[in-house]
């Protein structure tokens, strides 16, 4: 029966140089942040990050890991512009592939299945369209003959999502409102891992949410990770909520590179564990 | 006749906009106006309205804008997935998005300003706007009218306008619904030749004259213009004491 855990620095060992990585949750909600910031300690760069974008897609371009951002929004919800990506893009210091909220879901579905492309009508007629070339349409074989968006498939080399529970076997469990796409994100990789709160034994799982709150199986897994307080400073629901404070403090370090330097140097220049104390110390 | 608010007008305008929807999502995303529109019309005239809570549930009955601790009657889950399969895509929804900028024949944008390769200003992605826009009814917010929002074109298209839908054809004439643009001094619509901007209202204490000088292209006037109707004491009462008893509409209104 296989083990699956590893560290966060393993995932990381095996990404390459422009990759595509998918990073699951929503906005700055419940994101794979320790997972992230494993790759800020990391060497890899010119990553393709496929992303509802949070503090991950703005953390990885602030550190100078991105070569290209795939998304429909980059946002930290309650601080709706999410200010390193707008620098970023602004100073074009990267490349981006901007759709659709729905095209990115069927993109990803779409990869999933293993199908090339999934037909929808969103995208139609708007500039996402103009500033996807590569993006064609196409036509329903039956009477109807609609124009439909040929929305392809997101392939990833790689995914990771951050769950509430998991055993070690890669079974994971989210006990949040809402599962997002992070199974939509490792069905469409290939490599797959999960970090989580907490390694629970698989008979525990019932103990702490439904068997709906199931919606990651271990097929689906490669490796898994402990994490505690992994998601920080994003939300966790029910484990955490989002630390406003510490999301407030990272989003005023993008206004210098001085403040940015700051920023690092207080939290991201040691390992996990200096991390989450810093933290607890802030 | 119990005075009222600019507030008040504004979110009579944003229940309006529900009238007649029946059984489908009344699903506002911005600013407070429009949410406390959405309850407004559905403790009224349209109680069949579906509501979340802002976030993956329906709630039911009535929920207080502004109140952390308010109590919540879940009557169904509405995970973001879930949203595309059983609401935006079969067209059962009526959202109330922002927009940075909009055209006169009623293009929108909320992605960035400036050319899209290197933007001036990078705001939050196109998000849904394009999908919406394509399968369900969609209306507008803007609590800050004037000429940066309202220009003769946007910068990027991430919301079809009604012109723009009828002149590519094929489907998207018909999946295209442009309801209304609600703003702090009036009522816009696309009901008019060509699917130009149209006033269709005036909140009470504005001028057209007013709405001219802030608005970045020819507006098509009716020669039978009217005001936005006034809320009646219950809706008063309503907003006031039920809905939004905290006064978030006023911050986001002013006088």
């Amino acid at each position: 029966m296989a083990d699956k855990r590893v560290t966060e620095d393993e995932i990381v060992a095996e990404m390459r140089d422009g990759m595509t990585i998918g990073i699951g949750g929503w906005g700055s909600r419940r994101k794979p942040m320790s997972v992230v910031r494993a790759i800020l300690r990391s060497p890899v760069k010119d990553l393709t990050v496929v992303a509802w974008g949070g503090p991950d897609v703005g953390l990885l371009c602030a550190a100078g890991k991105v070569k290209k951002v795939v998304y429909a929004f980059v946002s930290l919800d309650t601080i709706p512009l999410e200010p390193h990506f707008r620098a970023a893009r602004q100073s074009g210091t990267i490349e981006a592939m901007e759709l659709d909220e729905g095209m990115f879901y069927w993109g990803l579905y779409a990869a999933g299945l293993r199908l090339p492309f999934l037909p929808n009508r969103a995208g139609l007629g708007s500039d996402v369209m103009r500033v996807n070339p590569g993006i064609k349409t196409i036509r329903s074989p039956y009477e109807d003959g609609e124009e439909l968006v040929a929305v392809p498939a997101l392939n990833l080399d790689l995914a990771v999502v951050h769950m509430n529970r998991a055993d070690r076997r890669g079974n994971g469990q989210f006990l949040g409102p809402d599962p997002y796409f992070d199974d939509l994100f490792l069905m469409a990789a290939k490599r797959r891992f999960l970090s989580c709160e907490r390694i629970v034994e698989t008979e525990d799982f019932l103990k702490e949410g439904s068997f709906h709150t199931l919606k990651i199986n271990r097929m689906m897994v490669d490796g898994v990770v402990e994490a505690p307080n992994g998601a920080h400073f994003t939300a966790c629901a029910p484990d955490y909520g989002r630390d406003e404070a510490f999301q407030s403090r990272y989003a005023k370090a993008a206004a210098s590179p001085e403040k940015w330097a700051e920023f690092k140097s207080a939290y991201l220049e040691g390992d996990e564990a200096d991390y989450q104390k810093a933290v607890r110390a802030s | 006749m119990t005075q009222f608010t600019r507030a008040d007008s504004c979110v009579i305008a944003c229940a309006e906009i529900y009238r007649g929807d029946g059984e489908i999502l009344a699903n506002p995303t911005v600013g407070s106006i429009p949410f406390i529109g959405a309850r407004l019309a559905r403790a009224t005239f349209e109680p069949d309205l579906l509501l979340t809570d802002g976030e993956s549930m329906l709630v039911a009955g009535m929920m207080p804008v502004g109140v952390a601790a308010a109590k919540k009657v879940i009557e169904g889950w509405l995970p973001y997935r879930m949203s595309f399969d059983q609401v935006v895509w079969p067209g059962r929804r009526h959202v109330v998005m922002g927009a940075s900028q909009v055209s006169r024949y009623g293009d929108t944008n909320i992605a960035a300003i400036g050319p899209w390769e290197r933007p001036t200003a990078q705001l939050l992605g196109a998000r849904g706007a394009p999908g919406n826009t394509v399968n369900h009814a969609t209306s507008y917010w803007i609590p800050n009218h004037s000429v940066r929002v309202f220009v003769a074109e946007v910068d990027f298209v991430s919301g079809l306008g009604p012109a723009r839908a009828s002149r590519l054809g094929g489907s998207l004439p018909g999946h295209n619904d442009i309801r209304q643009v609600i703003t702090n001094l009036c009522v816009i619509d696309f009901e008019s030749p060509g699917c130009a901007a149209r006033l269709r209202s005036l909140h009470p204490g504005v001028t057209v004259e007013e709405v001219i000088q802030k608005t970045g292209f020819p507006l098509f006037i009716p020669n039978d213009l009217g005001q936005t109707r006034a809320p009646t004491e219950d809706e008063l009462r309503l907003i006031r004491d039920v809905i939004d008893p905290t006064g978030t509409r006023l911050r986001e209104v002013p006088e």
